[in-house]
């Protein structure tokens, strides 16, 4: 029976490894899912043979709430509220991870047998500690992205020192309860790596929300490992590694994007040096829906910049009937797509392909920014910092350093906004006081419904 | 020592291969890698299904089921969502 089961572990190991090669590519990405869906079906059957498994009653019954509740939000959740429903999963995965650690923990409480050999008590105080951190910390980001709590950066009094503070006491508390030092330890240890994980989460606001989403991601891999680890089983080690290292090549990517190392947003928060600048003598222009249809109309070739304010408003299908219209008037649509737009890695490519926008008139920022001096008019739509010109010019700006979409550059900007404020990271924006920059105050599928309407009265 | 020693050695192979995997994935790509490797995450429900089905202590239980429902959820709802985002990229082609 065992050597059926280790059988059906390894076939699950492939297909789980082939499953993330597939997701790479758009072509066998839906099947990679499916087959990661299936490796994972085949893993659990198998481990229902264990000899161990003496009782089918309460699996069942967990088996049944947490299909009934994972099938209900994944069939119920919007597309714009994605983020969050991944942070979510990611904490629910990270606590599974931390429960399995403590019950083999108080397994061994239990076994008179033996001591446990100081390599499975360190493990099991690892993927305590990174379980606790994965859970809280998505937590916190699910209640920031749900907008439970406000999304700007909260943050103590030497925040990052208390921060370190709890990193330090998580580890010690690890090594030891591996030297020895009972579960009362375990207990201590996870109960402030649950505050590490409230801790680096609070102070994420806005632009750094993608690097903190990928970095939990990358850590409820490293959780499942470090419980693979506890159990000695190879398919926990091999899937919960290989989603470590996959999220931890993204998080890569998001920080690159923002020019920040992935210590600094873990250790160090943005928007809490000053707001750089004076602007209140400056003059913003403010338009209408009309006068927007009008330039549009006239225009050779627009670029729709869609921030995370598209996501809020839910205005992709309202975009998608702009998009139309303006084609209809033979007018070139594309889209600029910065990689930390969105609270998610990703996250503006799913809205627009729910909408229906052709994966064709997405253009990465290194594409289309060489684009932009020629580019008759921008529309950007609910964001800010990705197109905030400080973080090329402005070496006081906290953004200074950030690859940015030069939508400064274009003949005629349009800002689609709900009001003033300034973005998440709470920095002014010279962009909306240019000269060639006019402001569209309200909800954004309102003004974009406007704007439609307009087009199609001229 | 030598059981322990495999495991790390499968571990580092692992890693050196997941991050050869993902090595050049579309921006499009991003969100669904991310949530369809987060079901994956989910396989601690293996764990979980073990603590949660062995003659143990009450409170062993209760971590088990505990576990196994979060693991479920995790599971089930990170493929399901991976698939509806997909599907959405698929209409166009």
């Amino acid at each position: 029976m065992e050597s059926i089961i280790q059988t059906a572990y390894l076939l699950a190991s492939v297909s789980f490894i082939v499953a993330i090669k597939m997701l790479g590519s758009p072509k066998t990405a839906r099947t990679g899912n499916l087959l990661g869906a299936a490796g994972m079906f085949l893993g659990i059957i198998a481990t229902l043979l264990h000899r161990e498994v003496v009782r089918y009653e309460w699996i069942a019954a967990g088996l049944a709430v947490g299909t009934g509740l994972g099938a209900w939000m994944a069939l119920s959740v919007q597309m714009t509220a994605m983020p969050q429903m991944v942070a979510i999963l990611n904490g629910f995965g990270g606590a599974a991870s931390a429960l399995v650690a403590i019950a083999e923990a108080e397994r061994i409480l239990l076994s008179t047998s033996s001591e446990a050999a100081y390599f499975t008590l360190s493990t099991i105080g690892l993927s305590v500690l990174i379980g606790a951190v994965t859970f809280s910390g998505s937590f916190i980001a699910f209640a920031k992205l749900q907008e439970l709590i406000t999304g700007r950066p909260i943050t103590f009094p030497l925040h990052h020192y208390q921060s370190l503070i709890l990193l330090i006491a998580s580890i010690v508390g690890t090594i030891g309860y591996t030297l020895g030092g009972g579960t009362l330890l375990l207990y201590g240890l996870s109960a402030a790596a649950f505050l590490l994980g409230l801790w680096i989460a609070l102070p994420v606001g806005g632009a750094d929300m993608p690097v903190i989403v990928s970095f939990l991601n990358s850590l409820s891999g490293l959780a499942a490992a470090a419980t693979g680890f506890v159990l000695n089983n190879y398919l926990l080690i091999i899937s919960g590694t290989l989603v470590g290292a996959s999220g931890l090549i993204l998080t890569q990517i998001m920080s690159k994007a923002m020019n920040r190392s992935l210590w600094s947003v873990l250790f160090s928060a943005v928007g809490k040096s000053s707001a750089t600048g004076t602007t209140q003598d400056k003059n913003i222009r403010s338009t209408t829906a009309e006068d927007v249809a009008l330039m549009l109309s006239y225009a050779r070739e627009v670029v729709i910049v869609p921030g995370y304010g598209m996501a809020v408003a839910q205005a992709q299908h309202a975009v998608k009937k702009l998009m139309d219209a303006l084609t209809v008037k033979d007018v070139r649509v594309r889209f600029a797509i910065h990689p930390v737009a969105g609270r998610m890695p990703g996250h503006m490519n799913v809205l627009l392909a729910e909408a229906d926008i052709p994966y064709e008139h997405l253009y990465e920022m290194e594409q289309i920014n060489p684009d932009f001096p020629q580019v008759d008019t921008v529309l950007v739509i609910g964001a800010n910092d990705v197109v905030n010109p400080a973080a090329r010019k402005d070496t006081s700006s906290p953004l200074y350093g950030m690859p940015i979409l030069d939508v400064d550059k274009a003949k005629t900007v349009i800002v689609l906004k709900r009001s003033m404020n300034p973005g998440f990271a709470g920095v002014e924006n010279e962009l909306f006081y240019q000269q060639n920059t006019y402001m569209l105050f309200g909800d954004a599928r309102q003004s974009i419904e406007a704007i439609t309407q307009a087009l199609k009265n001229m | 020592m030598t059981e322990i020693l495999f495991a790390i050695f499968i571990f580092t192979l692992a890693a050196f291969l997941g991050f050869e995997l993902i090595s050049k994935v579309p921006p499009t790509l991003h969100t669904p890698l991310m949530s369809g490797s987060n079901a994956i995450s989910g396989v601690t429900i293996i764990g979980a299904l073990v603590v949660a089905g062995e003659s143990g202590s009450p409170l062993l239980t209760i971590l088990g089921v505990l576990a196994l429902i979060l693991a479920t959820i995790n599971v089930v709802g990170g493929f399901l969502v991976t698939d509806r985002m997909l599907r959405m990229f698929k209409k166009r082609d």
